[in-house]
C-alpha cells in the first residue's frame, strides 16, 4: 500500500492543495476580500502571459536568464567541487586555505554584486559571477565534507591492489566514494542559483529578474506572478533532469 | 594463492623457496621511545599455510600490513620473493569486514587489483569470473555489494585476492565478524582452495581453534612490544583435535598467548615445538 500512495495518491494530494490555493485566491479576489492592485487575480494570469508570449519578451527572458542560469552553475559547480576535493585529499592544502575559507565563506553573493558591476558591468558576466559564487561555497562543502567522510581502510584496500599515490586514490577511491555528497550539492545548487539569477538580475541585467523589476515598477502584478511561475516551472525541469542523471550515476546505492 | 605450477611442495630445499622473510622487524610510532613489534623474525616458505595467532591489539594487523607495504618498519627489512610471472602481485590481502567497494559491481571489486597489470578489459573480465567461479559467485558478478551477505561479501574480498594470482596472500581475521555457521563453511572452502591452488597463506586469527583447522604451521606474536614467542608446525590432515599431542600443543599455544611464559622457557620451547 505505501507504494500505491506514494505513486497515486500524493500527486493527486499534491494537486488537490494547488486547487485549493487557486481556488481560494480568486475567490477572494471576486469577492473583494483583497485591497484592487495588492494582488492579481489567477484568472488574469494567463492572459498576461499570453501577451508576454506573443511580444517574445518571455521567451528572451528566459534565455537570458538560462544563461546566467548555466553559466554561473558550471564555473561555481565545478571550481567549488573541485577546490572542495583537493582540500578534503590534501591536508596541506586545507591547512593553507582555512583561513581565507574562513573569512570568505560567510559573505554571501549578493554582497559581490558592487564588484560583479565594477568589473564586469551590468551584463552576462557580471550575472554569472554573483550566481557562481553563491553555487560554489555549496558544492565546496559538500565535496569537502564528502571526502572526509570516506572509509580510510578503502584507501588501504586501494594501496593493497596497486592504487596507491594520490592518482591512484583519486581515481579509485576519492571521486567514486564522493560522488553521492557531491551530486547532493550539485543538487542544493541547482536551486540556490534560481535565487541568485532574480538577484542578479534585479540590478538591471536582462532576464526574469529584470523583467519582474519593470513589471513591478509599471504594477503589472499579473506579469510579476507569471514569472514567479515561470521560475518554479524552470525549477522543476532542471530539478527533474538533474535526478535522471543522478539515478543513473548511483544504481549502487539503490 | 599462485597457480598450482608455482606453489608446489616438492620444490622444498631450493633457496627460492622462501615467499617471504622478515629480517628483524620492528615497529615505533615515536621515533624509537617505544615499539609495538619488535625484533620479529620470520620466514615462510612456498605453500605452507601458516596462522599468525595472538591475543587481539597485540600488533598482528600491523605486522601484516608491514608485509604487505602499507607500513613502512622502523626496524629491520620485509623481503618478498615474487616470482617472475606476468600479471600477478606478489602479495594480496583480504581484509576483515571484506571492504569492497559500494560503487562497484561485484565483478569490478575483484577487478581492482587486476587494472595496472596490462591485461585488457575482456582479459581482466575472464580472470576476475574465474575467481568468482572458485568463490562460488559466479551468479552474482553483476551484482552491488550491498545486496550480498557478509558471508558473501566475504568471499568477493577473498576472489578479488585470488585473481592476482599472489605468490602471498595474507588474511587478517578476515571470518572474525561472521556467524558461526557461515563461518565454518568459509574455512572448509578455504581450505579447498588451498588444496587446490597449494598457495601460500599467513592467516591472521586470535581464535587458537580456528588456527588448529586451517593452518600448517601456526606462530604465536604476544609481549609490549610484541614479537613471536612460539612455532609450531600442526600434523597432516585430517586432524583429531581431541588427540592427547594436539591438546598438549593447544595448551601450550594457550599459555603463551596468555604470556605465561619466561623469555628463556620460550626460546627452548621455539626449537621443540615440533609435532
Amino acid at each position: 500500500m505505501t507504494l500505491r500512495r506514494s505513486v497515486l495518491l500524493r500527486p493527486l494530494l499534491g494537486a488537490v492543495g494547488l486547487v485549493v490555493l487557486f481556488g481560494g485566491w480568486e475567490a477572494a479576489i471576486r469577492l473583494g476580500w483583497v485591497p484592487f492592485g495588492l494582488l492579481p487575480a489567477p484568472s488574469s494570469l494567463g492572459p498576461a502571459w499570453l501577451d508576454e508570449l506573443r511580444s517574445g519578451a518571455w521567451i528572451q527572458a528566459i534565455r537570458d536568464s538560462l544563461t546566467h542560469y548555466l553559466s554561473g552553475l558550471l564555473i561555481g559547480s565545478v571550481t567549488g567541487a573541485v577546490l572542495g576535493l583537493l582540500c578534503g585529499a590534501v591536508p596541506l592544502l586545507d591547512g593553507l586555505l582555512s583561513g581565507v575559507v574562513r573569512v570568505l565563506r560567510p559573505i554571501p553573493g549578493l554582497a559581490w554584486v558592487p564588484f560583479a558591476i565594477l568589473w564586469f558591468g551590468l551584463n552576462t558576466a557580471g550575472a554569472t559571477f554573483v550566481i557562481a559564487i553563491s553555487v560554489f561555497w555549496i558544492n565546496f562543502y559538500a565535496a569537502y565534507g564528502a571526502v572526509q567522510a570516506i572509509d580510510p581502510d578503502l584507501y588501504e584496500v586501494a594501496a593493497s591492489f596497486g592504487h596507491g599515490g594520490f592518482w591512484g586514490r583519486l581515481r579509485t577511491v576519492v571521486i567514486p566514494a564522493s560522488a553521492p555528497g557531491l551530486l547532493a550539492g550539485l543538487r542544493t545548487g541547482l536551486g540556490q542559483a534560481w535565487m541568485s539569477v532574480v538577484a542578479a538580475e534585479l540590478f538591471g541585467v536582462p532576464g526574469i529578474g529584470a523583467r519582474m523589476m519593470q513589471a513591478s515598477s509599471l504594477l503589472a502584478t499579473d506579469l510579476v506572478v507569471v514569472y514567479m511561475l515561470t521560475m518554479a516551472l524552470l525549477y522543476a525541469v532542471t530539478d527533474t533532469l538533474f535526478m535522471l542523471v543522478r539515478r543513473r550515476l548511483l544504481g549502487w546505492q539503490g | 594463492m599462485s597457480g598450482g605450477e608455482t606453489g608446489n611442495r616438492a620444490e622444498a630445499g631450493n633457496v627460492t623457496d622462501s615467499v617471504v622473510r622478515l629480517e628483524n622487524i620492528g615497529l615505533s610510532h615515536d621515533h624509537g621511545r617505544s615499539f609495538i613489534l619488535r625484533h620479529v623474525d620470520l620466514e615462510i616458505r612456498r605453500g605452507e599455510f601458516v596462522a599468525l595467532l595472538g591475543p587481539s591489539g597485540v600488533g598482528k594487523s600491523t605486522l601484516l600490513r608491514v608485509i604487505m607495504g602499507l607500513v613502512r618498519p622502523t626496524e629491520g627489512q620485509v623481503h618478498l620473493h615474487s616470482t617472475p610471472v606476468a600479471a600477478h602481485r606478489p602479495a594480496a590481502m583480504v581484509f576483515q569486514d571484506a571492504k569492497l567497494m559500494p560503487w562497484r559491481s561485484v565483478r569490478r571489486n575483484v577487478e581492482l587489483g587486476l587494472e595496472g597489470l596490462g591485461l585488457n578489459a575482456a582479459r581482466r573480465r575472464e580472470r576476475a569470473m574465474a575467481a568468482l567461479e572458485l568463490v562460488g559467485l559466479g551468479d552474482k558478478a553483476d551484482r552491488w555489494p550491498r545486496q550480498l551477505s557478509g558471508g558473501q561479501r566475504q568471499r568477493v574480498g577473498v576472489a578479488r585476492a585470488l585473481t592476482v594470482e599472489p605468490d602471498l596472500l595474507l588474511m587478517d581475521e578476515p571470518f572474525g565478524a561472521l556467524d558461526a555457521i557461515t563461518r565454518t563453511g568459509l574455512q572448509e572452502e578455504l581450505l579447498r582452495i588451498h588444496a587446490r591452488t597449494h598457495g601460500t597463506v599467513l592467516f591472521v586469527t586470535h581464535d587458537l581453534d580456528e588456527a588448529l583447522i586451517l593452518a600448517d604451521r601456526i606462530i604465536i606474536l604476544e609481549g609490549h612490544p610484541a614479537g613471536l614467542r612460539g612455532d609450531f608446525r600442526v600434523g597432516p590432515r585430517p586432524r583429531d583435535n581431541s588427540a592427547p599431542g594436539m591438546r598438549a600443543m593447544a595448551e601450550r599455544m594457550r599459555q603463551l598467548i596468555a604470556g605465561e611464559d619466561d623469555p628463556g622457557e620460550v626460546a627452548a620451547y621455539w626449537q621443540a615445538s615440533e609435532i
